[in-house]
């Protein structure tokens, strides 16, 4: 092992195996866990090239190849708990997306929620067995994250009692579900539904697209692959065109609406229900942003401690750790992934309480949860993204290759910003509840939940503009005080937000027009909203933390959190009157030690991620620190240096000095 | 469903013509857009030129772009080598000069999508550094292509940091030759453009040691693959580094040298000699050895990081106005998504980015071409400044328009990740610009070390006099200023001298503050060294608050000047209007800090940015 890293190991202050177990859910997981990784580690049918060398073509069969083989030994291996078949997933794919994401994730989870038991058995153990393979067609060329403006169409036929779907226009076709463009034989599809001349919105249909046995598409069906991406090389996100194409009425999924077979239709009893897989992706997606930023970070902080570079006294080459700005760039985005780690088990676990109560029949909560996991998901993956990309800068030059494995990351992860609802929208969306929540405090009404300090509102504990110092007893060392100026400045711009969209629409303006003009208000307020959520949930984290050291380093990546956060936004908490001046001077000089009490602890802190070199696909990151002679073997094999002499020297070169 | 414009059938007329939405666009502009241009240009002549330049690719297949994003990396630097190889074919049919606008243009139409970028540097290189024999033996070969040659610097274990290099060059004086050797694997060049499968020879930074004394840094002509059949010469290990986030069309490489032998006379001797007893002279500064340094950045902020920024500015925004979502009214058709405030706040500001950005690298092409002819009769006292407007320019334009970029890009929803967006090519385009020619914190703290040093002596040599030794970039040290800004409606806050003023007076500030941390920590005992680390974070701030307001009154004063072009004019202030304010607001807390804006007069600036959003989308 690289003697910096050794020596960073020895110094820290904890042991990370206790905050692997913390991350895990408890030393039990952590076990099974790394069973199942050892098991596919060693498992030769799972080994392959380095990707970084492969064509998108090559890279697309190779992942194909390990998904097929994949399920038959997740079966094997009686792999059937969700958080052990996404274990398996991702140590299969080492973190990439693969063609059967949707098939897994979308296609069969619909089937069990929104198909009647007629159609389980018709498609859903087919479906478990690969015979069929299905995707989730929604979005379309011209229309995404607002669903009212899709185009595709369903015309229900009583004659022959089938559905007739039609691509009416260009931008009406299917663009971007994953799976689509080779793999899949059957999509769900959501459409228009019309019958009887009416339209009823958005429906979701079974439509078989490839002819099984021969997988060529079928007749009025129009089907490939939308090109290359930013990223998402494994994956075949696919176009789907459908020229009056005719399904059995039976492929509507019919577990809540209904057409009859005379074209009669059937409202379904809420239509909330709906959202369920909706709040479902968008609250995992919370996690993925935390895993994504926690393997950057390692990768960058690991990479720091072996990087000398400058010297900060002459002759002695320090770890680029050492640096201030490099600590002032790294420890805070350490922080934000563990906040994000937990925020994300948070979230897992309201989303199965919730769901619990659903099935009983229960649904008061599922409004707040909806707009939750919105905001959420929105915030945690721009801050994620912002963080990956800045973890990237830090590697310097090396962070620019793909040995360093983040920009890998990074491509892979930052779709997130768009699918599963663009988080403007998302943002926006959160903003409507909580300008309800907000009005309904303003009617006396009392609010719970996360929103539950808006209450305070009314009581003028608040002024936006008030001119006398608020009476700050801030102890910016202590969770609780931290937590209530976070709160305080959310309740700030919300009710700026508010009083802002009142405003516009007394004076002259539309509901929607007023809601355009304050959007950029709006989506402020709900930053702040969800910033504070964070924060409290990481406080309320370090509260059921038993083992003392682990809670006194956890609590300085809070603080570090937190304070770092105030130092960014100081405008807001200065002009909120939260903060003075000069404890803003506080803030940022705190910052400053933080960043030297977490630095023995930095590797330690990302060794508790017990992210597996191979899993990182990183040369930068690997957990020996042995990164320069890694780095020259994994040159070596780049497609330019199969040959000594490049064959365009002959072609073009030569040629261009023979000329003269 | 009101409204089919938005909904594109494979049968409408208007298919094959431009967009109706975007028609609509261009038919309310405000301004001239042809007059633009030519400004932009430098002139309509250019604008002529650079048009005619562009129509040659346009109508040669050979140059098409229809398949870039389909090829393979080892497909795509075939493309690059052949797009080379017809290019140099055309210059040399239509007789373009050798530096004139021509091959500017050229390559800006191919996106700089060819191979032998770095091959011109390192001939820069050696017309800076070389002697006049030595200019006289290789340039021509560089230029007739009989050499290929690549700048090589960074090492695998070194980058940003050149004294940290460990190449050695060591005299021989027996056989008047120097050995050049890369000690360790950390040593090995590491990412010089055009050297992995290409160059034939290397301009190589080494540690020179002669007579037993290490002499810094300096650059010596080494060959490095065969002239006949190109392969290695003995002693040279080098290859391709492997498939990087972009840069497809390059074959960055390594190079390592197992004690290689090249003569005396291929050490680029301008400013120092070795004679052939092994005598060191020096005839110069030592920072004259980074010259080709601020040549290349730039070199590069023009025709690469720039023309991304804009290029990405023009994808999105057209899409913006065709691309139709959601409603803002319940009644009208869906709307296009530019009308959204959320939208405007995400795209203008990219765009008031370029302009500005424009408009500084205008004035520092100005003041490098002066102080490079000054250089070139050996007066080099203008260097300290030109040096660090470059570092500056350089790391703030490369960090905004790498942000930019990807803001665009994601401004586009789904279809900005689709390579076919032309996006996320831009977008590993300029973010590699953040790391390469200088790490942009080494680059600011660079800034930051140029600041102190002259903060520090107006603080020491107090008096009248002073002001007139400063560089012209921070004159603004000495302005009188206000303690509190006088604005009192949000319409003060489109006066420039109220926000440039408030820029100036906020980067004094976090000047003073970090000089005074500096100097409370070495008169509490700490060394220079970690009293400077101590202080970093805040050195950097400082220096990012200098760049932002070189950046605004640049901008302004280029509006100033265009009294000739109301309009024109209208359209730029409004422009420099919101790069100013989206900065004051994004980073608010440093100008509540000591009270210079007060918390009704930052809503005041919200204010007016959020009046310019609508304005500036309205002027087109």
């Amino acid at each position: 092992m690289n003697p910096d890293l050794r020596r960073e190991r020895a110094a820290a202050t904890f042991n990370p195996e206790l905050i692997t177990h913390l991350l895990d859910g408890s030393p039990e997981k952590t076990r099974r866990r790394r069973e199942i990784e050892n098991k596919i580690l060693s498992d030769p049918d799972f080994q392959h090239e380095n990707h970084n060398f492969l064509t998108r073509s090559e890279r697309y069969e190779a992942a194909i190849k390990k998904s097929a083989v994949m399920v038959k030994k997740m079966r094997e291996f009686g792999i059937a708990d969700p958080d052990e078949i996404m274990w398996f997933k991702s140590f299969v794919h080492r973190g990439q997306p693969e063609p059967l994401d949707l098939h897994l994730g979308m296609f069969l989870p619909t089937l069990l929620q929104q198909a009647t038991a007629e159609q389980q058995e018709r498609f859903f153990m087919p479906a478990w067995n690969l015979e069929i393979t299905g995707t989730y067609a929604q979005t379309e060329m011209g229309h995404g994250t607002h669903l009212r403006g899709l185009e595709t169409t369903a015309t229900y036929d009583p004659k022959t009692q089938e559905f007739i779907i039609n691509s009416p226009t260009v931008t009406s076709i299917k663009w971007w579900p994953g799976g689509l463009g080779k793999t899949s034989n059957h999509a769900i599809v959501l459409a228009q539904l019309i019958t009887q001349g009416k339209c009823y919105g958005l429906h979701a249909f079974i439509v078989p697209i490839r002819e099984i046995g021969t997988h060529k598409p079928l007749p009025g069906i129009t089907v490939g692959d939308i090109g290359p991406k930013f990223g998402y090389e494994e994956m075949d996100n696919g176009y789907l065109k459908m020229d009056n194409y005719r399904i059995p009425r039976e492929n509507m999924l019919m577990k809540y609406a209904q057409v009859k077979p005379d074209g009669t239709y059937v409202k379904p009893v809420s239509n909330k229900l709906t959202y369920g897989t909706m709040v479902f992706v968008r609250s995992f997606l919370v996690g993925a942003a935390a895993q994504s930023l926690s393997k950057a970070c390692t990768i960058a902080i690991r990479y720091s401690a072996v990087r000398h570079q400058s010297e900060i006294k002459p002759g002695e080459p320090e770890p680029q750790v050492d640096f201030q700005t490099q600590q002032y760039k790294l420890f805070p985005i350490l922080a934000t992934a563990y906040a994000f780690q937990f925020v994300g088990s948070y979230m897992k676990d309201t989303y199965h309480r919730i769901n619990e109560s659903i099935g009983q029949g229960d649904l008061s909560e599922l409004p707040e949860l909806h707009a939750l996991t919105a905001g959420l998901k929105a915030f945690t993956t721009w801050t994620a993204n912002a963080g990956i990309e800045e973890c990237r800068l830090a590697c310097g030059g090396h962070g620019y290759s793909h040995c360093s494995g983040i920009p890998n990351i990074y491509v892979t992860f930052t779709p997130a910003c768009t699918f599963e609802g663009e988080n403007t929208v998302m943002m926006l969306q959160t903003a409507r509840f909580l300008m309800k929540v907000y009005d309904q405090v303003q009617s006396g009404k009392l609010v719970h939940g996360l929103v539950s300090y808006l209450n305070d509102l009314p009581s003028q504990r608040i002024q936006p503009q008030q001119v006398a110092v608020w009476p700050t007893v801030v102890d910016i060392n202590n969770p609780d005080s931290l937590t209530e100026i976070y709160k305080l400045r959310a309740a700030r711009l919300i009710d700026i937000a508010a009083k802002s969209l009142q405003g516009e629409m007394s004076h002259r303006k539309s509901k929607e027009v007023a809601w355009n003009l304050t959007s950029v208000g709006l989506v402020r307020a709900t930053d702040a909203h969800c910033h504070y959520v964070v924060v409290k949930l990481f406080a309320d984290k370090l509260l059921k933390i038993q083992d003392k050291t682990i809670q006194a380093v956890l609590r300085n990546l809070f603080l570090l959190y937190s304070l770092y956060g105030i130092s960014q936004k100081a405008g807001d908490f200065l002009q909120g009157n939260i903060m003075t001046g000069s404890q803003i001077t506080q803030v940022n000089q705190r910052v400053l030690e933080l960043l030297a009490v977490i630095r023995p602890n930095a590797v330690a802190l990302v060794d508790a991620f017990d992210y597996k070199d191979i899993t990182l696909g990183s040369v930068l990151g690997r957990y020996d620190g042995n990164v320069y002679e890694n780095l020259f073997e994994w040159a070596k094999k780049s497609p330019l240096n199969k040959t000594e002499v490049h064959e365009s020297y002959h072609k073009y070169l030569k040629p261009l000095q023979s000329k003269l | 469903m009101s409204s089919r414009a938005h909904r594109v059938s494979l049968g409408d007329s208007w298919s094959q013509r431009v967009h109706p939405d975007i028609e609509s666009e261009r038919r309310r502009q405000a301004f001239d857009v042809e007059r633009l241009t030519n400004l932009l240009d430098r002139g309509a002549r250019n604008t002529t030129l650079r048009r005619e330049v562009e129509s040659l690719f346009r109508s040669d297949p050979a140059f098409s772009l229809v398949n870039t994003y389909f090829m393979t990396q080892k497909e795509h630097f075939q493309a690059a080598a052949q797009k080379r190889f017809l290019l140099h074919k055309m210059a040399q049919r239509l007789n373009w000069p050798e530096d004139g606008l021509e091959i500017d243009y050229a390559r800006r139409a191919l996106s700089g999508d060819i191979i032998l970028g770095v091959h011109t540097v390192a001939t820069k290189a050696i017309i800076s550094l070389g002697s006049e024999e030595q200019i006289a033996k290789w340039v021509p070969l560089c230029k007739t292509y009989q050499i290929i040659a690549t700048y090589a610097q960074t090492e695998m274990g070194h980058g940003s940091y050149l004294q940290g290099l460990e190449t050695e060059a060591t005299y021989d004086a027996a056989t008047q030759e120097f050995v050049i050797h890369s000690p360790t694997i950390t040593a090995t060049k590491w990412w010089p453009g055009d050297l992995g499968c290409l160059a034939t020879h290397a301009i190589v930074m080494a540690q020179l040691i002669c007579s037993g004394a290490k002499r810094g840094m300096h650059a010596f002509v080494v060959p490095i693959r065969s002239p006949q059949d190109h392969t290695p010469l003995p002693g040279i290990t080098a290859g391709d580094i492997g498939p990087r986030m972009g840069l497809e069309n390059a074959d960055n490489g390594f190079l390592q040298l197992d004690h290689v032998r090249v003569p005396r006379e291929n050490m680029l001797s301008r400013f120092a000699q070795v004679l052939p007893d092994g005598t060191y002279i020096r005839c110069g500064t030592a920072q004259s050895n980074y010259l080709p340094m601020v040549v290349t950045r730039v070199d590069i902020l023009t025709s690469v990081v720039l023309p991304s920024l804009q290029k990405a500015c023009v994808i999105a925004t057209r899409y913006s106005v065709i691309r139709r979502q959601g409603r803002l009214r319940p009644s009208d058709p869906e709307a296009k998504i530019l009308d959204y405030q959320t939208q405007q706040q995400k795209l203008l500001f990219p765009l008031a980015m370029s302009y500005a950005f424009h408009f500084q690298a205008v004035s520092l092409l100005e003041f490098f071409q002066h102080a490079y002819n000054a250089v070139q009769s050996n007066d080099t006292s203008l260097l300290p400044e030109l040096h660090v407007l470059t570092t500056g320019s350089k790391a703030m334009m490369t960090d905004f328009c790498a942000y930019g970029v990807e803001l665009c890009r994601r401004a586009c929803g789904g279809h900005g990740y689709s390579k076919l967006s032309g996006l996320p090519s831009l977008a590993t385009q300029v973010v590699a610009s953040c790391t390469y020619e200088g790490e942009n914190t080494v680059l600011y703290l660079q800034v930051a070390r140029f600041l102190m040093k002259n903060y520090q002596q107006i603080w020491e040599t107090e008096g009248a006099h002073s002001q007139r030794s400063l560089p012209q970039s921070v004159q603004y040290f000495t302005m009188v200023h206000h303690d509190k800004c006088p604005a009192q409606n949000a319409s003060d806050f489109l006066l420039p001298e109220i926000y440039t003023t408030a820029w100036a007076h906020t980067a004094a500030r976090l000047v003073e503050d970090s000089a005074r941390h500096l100097q409370v920590l070495t008169q509490s005992g700490a060394d220079q060294q970690d009293a400077w680390n101590q202080t970093s974070v805040s050195l950097v701030q400082a220096a990012k608050a200098h760049c932002y307001y070189v950046t605004v009154k640049s901008f302004q004063d280029a509006v100033k000047k265009l009294d000739s072009e109301p309009a024109i004019q209208l359209v730029l202030k409004r422009l420099c209007d919101l790069f100013a304010l989206h900065g004051i607001l994004a980073d608010s807390g440093i100008f509540l800090y000591d009270g210079f804006l007060s918390g009704p007069q930052v809503d005041m600036v919200r204010t007016a940015y959020l009046d310019l959003l609508s304005l500036i989308r309205l002027l087109g």
